[in-house]
């Protein structure tokens, strides 16, 4: 542990944040909910082709951390990444036409889950590469302090990517540049089939990021209130000019790596004991005890009706034309 | 652009290409330059001399050795609105930081169905038969060449190093800039010649008995070998961009002169030689005298000891050599 310990630490503000914001982050939080389920349903449908992977169980993570960000903030996601698009403020419409293959999809048919992107809402992709996003977001952010306009990056990558090149470089050049980047490690405890468990000597992720001078904070990242108000404050601090922060985001995968997943490496009992943990119902509960009752229900009502509107227009929308498949090469 | 009035010498090739960064970042402040030892120490090579002190390192900035982490910073500023020049200091190093050229600069655009653009440079150089090692002295530009999204320029000479680089700036798709370091001293003839842009390849000899298509330092390695041969007249074409292509100016070429051989600096072996010869085949094949040939180095590591690099990289006996086979084939 670096000496310096104390001066890493990131103080989040200790106020929950107010029932208005709580419920419009549940409401983030639902329209992901419901996203997911309905990608899991027109997967098996045969809808959805290649691979595609949900964040069920991870959504105060994404609603929370994009929750404070300006729509010209800058994000870079993962091959899980529908749900920090999705809070980013990205269009569930044109995302399921997008993982359906056609061309009113958010990228035209030719991205895919994997792909997502929307440059006007700063989402500079999901990535189909483990720890590809974390440099990426490093110069989106080395941008913006060019600019000097407070803009900032948000990084999210698993905690699976942790071990890779890409995220040690990032971290390395975050430091060097002092820019306003937040890496926002979403430890959701599986890093495809292998439990994170042990899976690295040493102490926690934690010590990485202060090895590298990187204040570093450990959130539980199912409660939506604690990951908003700690990347709240890595956030102002980034754009003050104060440089990069790391949050590991401790949360969980209900589902498998992808869909289809037989998930014969799942550690028995773990999701039981994660479903009493679930993010919307802790919400729910929440606005419960201050008067508001069934919130969640009548929010994840509302967002399911949205995404089988959004699965209709998408069956109905056309597939790119075949003689187009050269369009965008760009070189 | 250096002025030629302004010095008793034309500007080597070096001075060209710092001579085009120090233009276009004058020219758009959104033009900024990273890579290892490129700022305060001005290069390995020198290239970007001048280069920090003029513009600061906001804009010229001196990088840690974390290619990789440079290469996905420079494609996320990209995309963020500025216009990256990252340098690669050894064409062998792209292989260690392959990830953001070629799964994330090439692909971005399409991918995002047109939604970003990636305006990035990837400069580099290479030139092997200065005992650089196995590591330090191959010619990849096939590999980038085979990647659809990535434009490719090799230039041989000052003029089109200035011109090109000038483009690839310009362009709103990412290029690897591949330079010569063993062109780097050499001062341009004929500075004043008309630019051309990237994918026009430009006709440096002309002449009956055959067609020479080359790029790089091969260019001038190619013109020493003709000196050599006073009986042999040439096509001798620099394709200057190997993507993109100018297949036209090669076939139109091979079809008046009826006999074709491509020489590369880079190994032969499923080398960019391969696909020259495909296009021509496709282009020209009822029009051919002999079968089309290719000289390139020979499939092994870059040895060190001078005298086995010397009989591992093509040069202007071995062209020669190779001309003489494709006018006997």
């Amino acid at each position: 542990m670096p000496a310096e310990d104390e001066d890493l630490k990131i103080e989040p503000a200790s106020a929950p944040p107010d029932p208005e914001t709580l419920r419009e982050r549940l409401r983030t939080m639902a329209r992901i909910r419901a996203f997911e389920e309905q990608v899991g349903r027109q997967f098996r449908e045969g809808n959805v082709h290649g691979f595609v992977h949900t964040s069920i169980g991870q959504e105060a993570v994404a609603a929370g951390s994009c929750g404070v960000l300006d729509r010209d903030d800058f994000i870079t996601t993962t091959h899980r990444g529908h749900g920090h698009c999705l809070a980013k403020g990205a269009d569930p419409e044109p995302m399921m036409a997008e993982l359906f293959g056609r061309e009113t999809g958010t990228c035209h048919g030719r991205g895919g889950s994997m792909h997502l992107a929307d440059a006007s809402l700063g989402i500079l992709g999901a990535n189909g590469i483990v720890g590809a996003g974390v440099p990426i977001a490093v110069g989106a952010a080395l941008a913006a302090r060019r600019e000097q306009a407070g803009r900032v990056a948000l990084a999210f990558f698993g905690e699976g990517a942790v071990h890779c090149g890409a995220f040690h470089e990032g971290m390395v050049l975050a430091v060097a540049w002092q820019a306003p980047v937040v890496f926002i490690c979403e430890n959701n405890h599986y890093a495809e089939f292998t439990p994170s468990t042990g899976a690295w000597g040493g102490p926690g992720l934690l010590e990485r990021a202060s090895a590298y001078g990187v204040p570093a904070l450990r959130v539980e990242g199912n409660d939506v209130g604690k990951v908003e108000a700690a990347v709240r404050a890595a956030v102002n601090s980034a754009r003050a000019g104060a440089g990069p922060a790391f949050l590991e985001m401790l949360t969980y995968r209900m589902g498998g790596h992808y869909e289809g997943d037989a998930e014969p490496y799942r550690v028995e009992g773990e999701r039981e004991e994660w479903a009493e943990r679930d993010p919307i119902a802790a919400v729910d509960a929440t606005l419960a005890a201050a008067g508001q009752d069934g919130v969640a229900k009548a929010l994840l009502e509302e967002a399911r009706q949205e995404m089988e509107a959004a699965v209709r227009n998408a069956l109905a929308a056309p597939y790119p034309e075949p003689e187009a498949v050269m369009e965008y090469v760009g070189a | 652009m250096p002025d030629p009035t302004a010095t008793a010498k034309p500007p080597r090739y070096l001075d060209a290409v710092n001579a085009a960064l120090a233009d276009e970042m004058r020219a758009d402040g959104s033009v900024i330059a990273l890579g290892v030892d490129i700022g305060r120490g001005g290069g390995a090579y020198g290239v970007t001399r001048g280069l920090f002190e003029e513009f600061g390192a906001d804009r010229v900035i001196d990088t840690p050795i974390a290619e990789a982490g440079v290469l996905g910073a420079a494609v996320g500023a990209a995309m963020a609105g500025q216009r990256p020049v990252a340098e690669v200091m050894y064409m062998d190093f792209v292989t260690v930081c392959l990830d953001p050229i070629v799964n994330q600069a090439a692909k971005l655009r399409y991918m995002t169905g047109g939604g970003v653009t990636v305006p990035i440079v990837f400069r580099t150089q290479t030139g092997g038969g200065r005992s650089g090692g196995a590591q330090h002295s191959q010619s990849l530009e096939g590999i980038l060449a085979h990647i659809p999204g990535l434009d490719v320029y090799c230039p041989s000479d000052a003029r089109d190093a200035y011109d090109l680089l000038v483009a690839a700036i310009r362009a709103d798709h990412p290029v690897c800039f591949v330079e010569n370091r063993r062109l780097y001293g050499k001062r341009a003839d004929g500075w004043e010649r008309e630019a051309l842009p990237p994918g026009r390849a430009r006709l440096v000899r002309e002449g009956a008995d055959l067609t020479i298509v080359t790029w790089g330092r091969m260019v001038p390695e190619s013109i020493a070998a003709l000196d050599a041969l006073p009986d042999v007249a040439a096509d001798l074409i620099d394709l200057r961009t190997l993507a993109p292509l100018d297949v036209d100016t090669v076939v139109e070429s091979v079809r008046r002169t009826g006999r074709c051989l491509v020489v590369h600096e880079a190994v032969e072996r499923f080398g960019p030689g391969g696909e020259l010869i495909s296009k021509v085949a496709e282009g020209a094949l009822f029009d051919l005298d002999g079968p089309i040939l290719r000289h390139g180095a020979r499939p092994t590591p870059v040895p060190y000891s001078p005298g086995l690099e010397a009989a591992m990289l093509p040069d202007s006996e071995g062209i020669g050599a190779a001309i003489a086979r494709t006018l006997e084939g």
